[in-house]
């Protein structure tokens, strides 16, 4: 069984980003970059499920710049075992991205894709259902759990108010939420021989995929700032100043 | 011109998230339809009716929506989404899994948790944990939409008087199956809804503790229990009570956060609060930042007085 696993190179989680002053977008220049935290889940999960023996191929996929080569390489670090790169200088929007996974399912064919929910930049939480829908697979969205099967996998997915299970036909598309698993700590041995793995480039013109955007950002600004309030002494003043000043109880 | 809620339900009632969603719908400029997909749900449909502002019910019923998976909601949807010019969506765990997959099947990008409406093609949205505010506009024939819910009001659940019309239901897709959902009871108010939230993090030591200090607060204001990533990574609290950028935004009244240090992605979510009390023993967390009112000290002293003295 052959899973693929798409990761996305982000602003490090680390890091406040900064809305450039001209409101075009924020500011990328020597910002530590790293993979999406929640693709790092699915790879980890990826690489368990072929450790356990359930998988037998794991293959990283990112869609981006050149410099997304690092982000694939850290996919094959933590141990998939070789990856693509659909490379690009265009903005790329989930639904493009969902393109050109699914030209790639189509190519790859594989029994699973495991994709985190949602990528800590544009917050979008929408590739994973996108491609799905495109595949025409079934999905286990925000999954905290993942069995695999012959034929099926059977998934425990996290939802307002508790957990769901429900068991999904392969080929199908699963996304990761924060507790499926903790990622590995990548260790040198492991970095030294991802850089022997085979890391294939193609591009979107090749796929066949047209990568346009459909929705135009006007501006980006600075959200609102609120400010710093007081330090209080006690919690008898506490009381009297939620009751009397901001008369949020009584 | 006319926008299309997707309602979510739990097939008798209609859950709290749905009427923010068709006051943003309401905003696109149109009339405002909503769809029930649902089994045995003419009660939600009833509901949905009575909604203000909502002018026309559409409901499908069914076995097969019965545990409303994401691949029979999204078909339902795709029934009926070639009649509207926006079809909308709660930004809750359920609308988050259904509305991408209606978006990419009609070939059209999504806008995922708007907080406000320009104008009915451009909205407002935040990105990087709410740290950039961007002005979007989709040129899309259809928009398909997100909704914070927690930044528009909601409507009013009474006053409507829209006519139901019962639609055919899709079948299943076979594709999936549903086996099981654990949902926690609790007597408290919903986190995302709630008007004050009480939440701890990492400090709180052990769940034992974080239930023994932190529910006494919660039962005396009435409030819903919320935690920080690393109180739930932890296991001192749940999932579902993850508050943050990729766990609930809450906009309460009042958050009263205990021993949070307060992350960037942890402040995402609750810097819509209308006051947020900070209780820290460290006075340099991040979480005083944006504090109205800071208490520095230790918590497990100053909880329970707080307690007492309400």
């Amino acid at each position: 069984m052959k899973i693929l696993v798409p990761v996305k190179r982000v602003v490090d989680y680390n890091v406040k980003v900064r809305v450039k002053s001209d409101g075009t977008g924020v500011d990328l220049d020597n910002v530590k970059m790293s993979m999406n935290p929640f693709d790092e889940i699915a790879v980890e999960e990826a690489v368990r499920l072929k450790e356990k023996g359930a998988a037998t191929e794991v293959i990283a996929v990112s869609c981006g710049n050149t410099q997304c080569q690092e982000t694939l390489r850290t996919a094959l670090a933590i141990g998939a075992d070789r990856a693509i790169l659909v490379e690009t200088n265009a903005e790329l929007q989930p639904l493009a991205v969902a393109k050109l996974l699914k030209a790639l399912v189509d190519r790859e064919q594989p029994s699973l894709v495991i994709l985190g929910k949602q990528a800590i930049d544009d917050d979008c939480n929408q590739t994973g259902q996108m491609l799905a829908a495109l595949a025409d697979m079934p999905q286990a969205t925000f999954a905290s759990e993942v069995q695999i099967a012959e034929h099926s996998a059977k998934v425990t997915r996290e939802i307002d108010g508790g957990v769901e299970t429900v068991v999904v036909r392969l080929p199908a598309v699963i996304t990761t939420d924060l507790r499926l698993n903790e990622p590995r700590y990548v260790t040198l041995p492991n970095i030294m021989k991802a850089k022997k793995k085979k890391l294939e480039m193609i591009t979107p013109e090749v796929l066949g995929v047209d990568v346009t955007p459909r929705i135009k950002t006007l501006k980006i600004t600075e959200p609102k700032r609120r400010a710093a309030g007081v330090k209080i002494p006690d919690v008898c003043t506490l009381v009297t100043k939620l009751k009397n000043e901001a008369k949020v109880i009584i | 011109m006319t926008a299309l809620v997707i309602v979510e339900h739990d097939h008798g009632t209609l859950r709290a998230a749905t009427l923010n969603a068709v006051t943003a719908a309401a905003q696109c400029g149109g009339e405002v339809h909503a769809l029930i997909a649902g089994h045995n749900a003419a009660g939600a449909a009833q509901a949905a009716a009575q909604i203000q502002g909502v002018a026309k019910v559409l409901h499908a019923d069914d076995p097969s929506l019965a545990e409303q998976l994401a691949e029979n909601v999204a078909s339902q949807v795709l029934e009926v989404a070639k009649y509207y010019s926006h079809i909308l969506f709660p930004a809750t765990a359920w609308g988050k899994n259904v509305a991408p997959r209606v978006a990419a099947k009609l070939d059209l990008a999504q806008i995922s948790e708007i907080t406000k409406v320009y104008a009915p093609d451009t909205f407002e949205r935040p990105i990087y944990a709410g740290n950039a505010i961007a002005t979007v506009r989709s040129d899309d024939p259809i928009k398909v939409i997100t909704v914070r819910t927690t930044v528009f009001e909601s409507a009013s659940a009474h006053g409507g008087s829209a006519a139901v019309e019962v639609i055919a239901a899709v079948s299943d897709s076979r594709m999936s199956a549903f086996v099981g959902r654990e949902i926690a009871r609790s007597d408290r108010p919903e986190l995302t809804t709630a008007k004050i939230v009480v939440a701890g993090g990492r400090a709180m030591g052990t769940h034992e503790k974080f239930n023994e200090v932190l529910a006494p607060l919660a039962d005396k204001l009435g409030a819903a229990l919320g935690a920080s990533r690393a109180a739930v990574d932890a296991g001192y609290a749940p999932n579902d009570w993850q508050v943050g950028q990729t766990g609930k935004i809450v906009a309460p009244d009042l958050y009263i956060a205990c021993g949070i240090s307060g992350a960037i992605q942890h402040l995402a979510g609750v810097k819509d609060s209308k006051i947020i009390v900070a209780i820290n023993a460290d006075p340099e967390a991040p979480i005083f930042s944006i504090a109205d009112y800071g208490l520095v000290g230790d918590l497990f002293t100053l909880v329970p007085d707080l307690v007492k003295s309400l």
